[in-house]
């Protein structure tokens, strides 16, 4: 009946895990308890749970990514303190269990951290900035977000029912094949990453076709924020990587689940291959991430430098290059392999030249600075943290990319220094730079200044005490994903490094707390035109938070930094313009399509993995079934009357008139 | 800041330029679609290609491989790609004596080639010769399988939108789904072009 499922599968006997499953489900019951006593569950389904509005979408996405950001430190918190106790002894951690948080940690940050953290920021940007009303696919777009949760909750269900991979974030066979991984760790991963992998790729196709097809009336390719070329960048790179991922995800689960031979030792399997294609989507992935990133920056530079982005051309051409350079250097993730001397020094040298366009944007930002009136708020901050930071994870990169280097390097805790390095440095502050950015255009309030300061230093500074030991301990010999160890000169680096760990935790503290102060106190934070930071893009010529069908009048794009010149012809003119025609407009209806998709691939991927073939076939047919439900509705769109947009928008031409 | 925003009325002529219709926009993203999932099969090709010589003492694709039978299958297929295209123009032209004698022909095509199919995966099986025997046999069957899954769906979604166009009509957004419909069923066929030349053709000569 319950397939390969019996108690058996909850760890009883294990308290680490009992204990935090117990806090989260108490957490998860409190939560519910409290927004159901409240009276706010209408409003969450209504407005939120079933809003196919890409704003509200997007602010979806980034919180799931801060929440998932809580559980993956949590692993790292585990993790730094087993190094730091486990000298000459077995520390707090058996092995078994420390394996399973390497592998949750790295699953989590890069797939439900990183990812949705830039997809939350995009979908909730880049319409706003090309001046649309929507995303190409306001549904779809809803069905992304919520496969997307489902696989990160499956991640977590495997910390109560059954357990999680020990093998590492990417599970390399012949390890995770089902001869050496008979547990249901490798399929939790495989099933949460197909689901979500599913997620990813349709807002991946959503916003190519947003970006290239969707704009306000003038607002040519190459009048385009930055931020819109780097999200059509990124996503262009998930179109193309992502179903790569998914045929090699679906090879290792044929090898698992009907004994095919794939990448199994046995009948020809070839082990290699699956290096070759995981890192064919992998490498493309670390640009899928870091690109969106260097897009918020170049809109953070140029709005607190007071100028237009230095060498918009330039930046636009080493985006592209980057998109297509991304795809020649997966090699370089196994050096070691043995391919031979030509091929590897052919992907060393590709890697190395990433490190040209990367660097002509490195040079446009500090330019874009130079001889500008730089404000030093927090997204400012976030941004020069980063420039310092990611330039050396980049030479550290150019580093590895030698492969004579590698070979001494490559699976020692070098190379961890360096993808945190780049990830953290790059993507983390990135999302939190563009958090800070774009929080008052979100819900129309600021966030705490001096918390949110506090909070980046503590993070700058923490970050150098975790990793820069990392770097050093990784030339004294010390591999990744070490469970104890006896080496009396690593034992003073890895305390170093749990100290980093710990100024990082302070600086999460500080953004908790800054959350709930800026909540408190959002009446004097209250961003009442619209355009807090005096921005250049069209993001900001509408209040905040946006109506839902975000401008009035489509705005009329007559050059780059589209909203500094609307703002500098209003103060040449010194009179108030005429107010415009207001239209009705047709927005798209809200749907729970997306969320009972995912609660059907929920149960899917969970029977999945427990081999309850009813129900994965039950949860099929309801998949199908909403999609029909769907495709028969009659009725696509709401009509906001002409009377209704006038009013909403009347109020935003006020507080800026005044302003 | 008149100048900058402008009423609709004013814009037509350039938003009739610069803002594309819902008919683009929807045959655009499934496109980009299709070709997220021709990258998919050449992660299979790529596979079989690296697997081909793999037989692990097992039978080879010389030995298993009745060009006859697949000779049959590709013919239905391109068939049924032809009626496809009757029937999309039939949906755009609303006559539905062509659209579902298209649609209810593409899915006769669809079918047998699926059987077809069948039957020889059917036979491979009792050979001996199933995905489990050797590493070649396990990307082969993959590499074609994913292309007879794809079929599948679209026969289900082929069956859904006739049901769609009976209760609705040529409505607009009806016919922007048999547009992605027909769009799918030809990229199949394109996939199997490849298909054939690279495991059958190639396979059947080695």
């Amino acid at each position: 009946m319950f397939g390969k499922l019996s108690w058996a599968a909850v760890p009883l006997d294990q308290p680490i895990p009992m204990i935090a499953s117990g806090l989260v489900v108490f957490a998860i019951v409190g939560i519910f308890a409290f927004v159901t006593l409240k009276g706010w569950l209408p409003y969450l389904w209504r407005d939120w749970i079933t809003s196919v509005d890409h704003k509200r979408i997007g602010v979806m996405y980034v919180l799931l990514a801060m929440v998932m950001l809580l559980r993956g430190f949590t692993d790292a918190i585990m993790m730094r303190s087993q190094q730091a106790l486990a000298y000459k002894g077995p520390g707090f951690l058996p092995p078994e269990h420390y394996d399973q948080i390497f592998s949750a940690h790295g699953t989590l940050m890069i797939f439900f951290v990183g990812m949705p953290f830039v997809i939350g920021l995009m979908n909730l940007i880049v319409p706003l900035q090309l001046g649309a009303r929507d995303v190409a696919f306001p549904t779809l777009n809803s069905a992304s977000f919520w496969l997307t949760a489902t696989g990160a909750l499956l991640v977590n269900i495997s910390l109560v029912v059954g357990e999680f991979a020990r093998t590492g974030w990417l599970p390399y066979p012949p390890l995770s094949e089902i001869t050496y991984s008979p547990g249901v760790g490798v399929d939790y991963y495989l099933w949460a990453l197909q689901i979500a992998g599913v997620g990813s790729l349709l807002s991946g196709v959503n916003l190519v076709t947003t970006v290239l097809k969707i704009h306000a009336p003038g607002m040519t390719y190459m009048r385009m924020p930055m931020f819109c070329w780097t999200t059509l960048a990124s996503n262009l790179l998930i179109v193309a990587a992502f179903p790569i991922l998914t045929a090699t995800l679906a090879m290792l689960l044929l090898d698992r689940y009907l004994g095919f031979h794939f990448f199994t030792n046995a009948a020809g399997g070839n082990v290699m291959m699956f290096m070759n294609l995981i890192w064919a989507w992998g490498h493309p992935e670390v640009y899928i991430l870091i690109l969106p990133a260097f897009g918020v920056f170049s809109e953070i530079v140029s709005t607190f430098s007071g100028k237009p982005l230095f060498g918009y051309r330039s930046m636009v051409l080493a985006t592209m290059a980057i998109c297509i350079l991304a795809f020649m250097v997966w090699l370089h993730h196994f050096f070691t392999m043995g391919a031979g001397a030509d091929v590897n020094a052919v992907f060393g040298i590709a890697t190395m030249i990433i490190a040209v366009p990367t660097g002509v944007k490195v040079f446009n930002w500090i330019f874009t600075m130079y001889g500008g009136q730089v404000v030093f708020a927090t997204p400012m901050l976030w941004s020069i943290g980063f420039m310092v930071t990611f330039v050396i994870g980049g030479m550290t990169g150019v580093l590895l990319a030698v492969p004579p280097a590698d070979f001494v390097l490559h699976n020692s805790l070098f190379l961890v220094a360096h993808f945190h390095n780049v990830i953290i440095g790059g993507v983390v502050f990135g999302g939190f730079a563009g958090y800070s950015y774009w929080f008052p255009k979100a819900f129309g309030f600021r966030l705490h200044e001096g918390l949110g300061k506090a909070a980046f230093w503590c993070w700058l500074v923490g970050f150098y005490l975790a990793f820069m030991p990392l770097y050093v301990l990784g030339f004294m010999g010390m591999t990744r994903r070490m469970q104890h160890y006896d080496v009396p000169a690593w034992h003073p680096w890895l305390l170093l490094a749990a100290a980093g760990a710990v100024v990082i935790l302070v600086g999460v503290v500080f953004q908790v707390a800054q959350l709930a102060v800026s909540i408190r106190r959002r009446a004097e934070l209250r961003d009442t035109t619209g355009d807090p930071w005096n921005g250049r893009s069209l993001e900001w010529s509408t209040a905040s938070p946006p109506p839902p069908f975000n401008f009035g009048v489509l705005p009329h794009i007559e050059g780059g930094d589209a909203y500094w010149e609307i703002k500098q012809r209003a103060c040449r003119q010194a009179t108030p313009d005429d107010e415009p025609a207001y239209q009705d407009i047709e927005m798209p209806r809200n749907s729970p399509t997306g969320v009972i998709c995912a609660f059907f691939a929920t149960f899917a991927g969970f029977a999945l993995v427990w081999h309850i073939w009813w129900m994965v076939a039950a949860a099929a047919l309801g998949a199908f079934a909403t999609f029909v439900v769907f495709a028969w509705r009659d009725r696509a769109e709401d009509v906001i009357p002409a009377a209704e947009v006038a009013r909403i928008d009347r109020a935003n031409r006020s507080a800026r008139a005044s302003a | 800041m008149s100048g900058s925003v402008v009423g609709n009325e004013h814009l037509s002529d350039h938003a009739a330029r610069d803002l594309a219709s819902k008919r683009i926009i929807v045959g655009y993203g499934f496109w980009i679609f299709l070709l997220s999932d021709i990258v998919m099969f050449s992660a299979f090709f790529a596979a079989y290609a690296v697997l081909a010589g793999e037989t692990a003492g097992g039978p080879s694709g010389h030995d298993l491989f009745d060009l006859t039978n697949v000779a049959i299958e590709t013919v239905c297929l391109l068939l049924s790609s032809f009626t496809c295209g009757v029937a999309s123009i039939g949906s755009r032209a609303h006559n539905a004596a062509m659209y579902y004698g298209g649609m209810a022909a593409t899915f006769l095509f669809g079918a047998t080639f699926l059987l077809l199919e069948i039957h020889e995966f059917v036979g491979m099986l009792e050979e001996g010769a199933g995905p489990t025997r050797s590493a070649f046999l396990s990307a082969f069957f993959t590499l074609v399988g994913c292309h007879g899954l794809h079929v599948t769906l679209g026969l289900l979604w082929l069956l859904t939108m006739m049901a769609q166009v009976f209760a609705k009509g040529f409505r607009a957004d009806i016919l922007r789904r048999v547009l992605c419909f027909s769009l799918f069923w030809h990229t199949l066929d394109i996939i199997w072009v490849a298909l054939f030349t690279v495991v059958y053709l190639m396979g059947a000569g080695g």
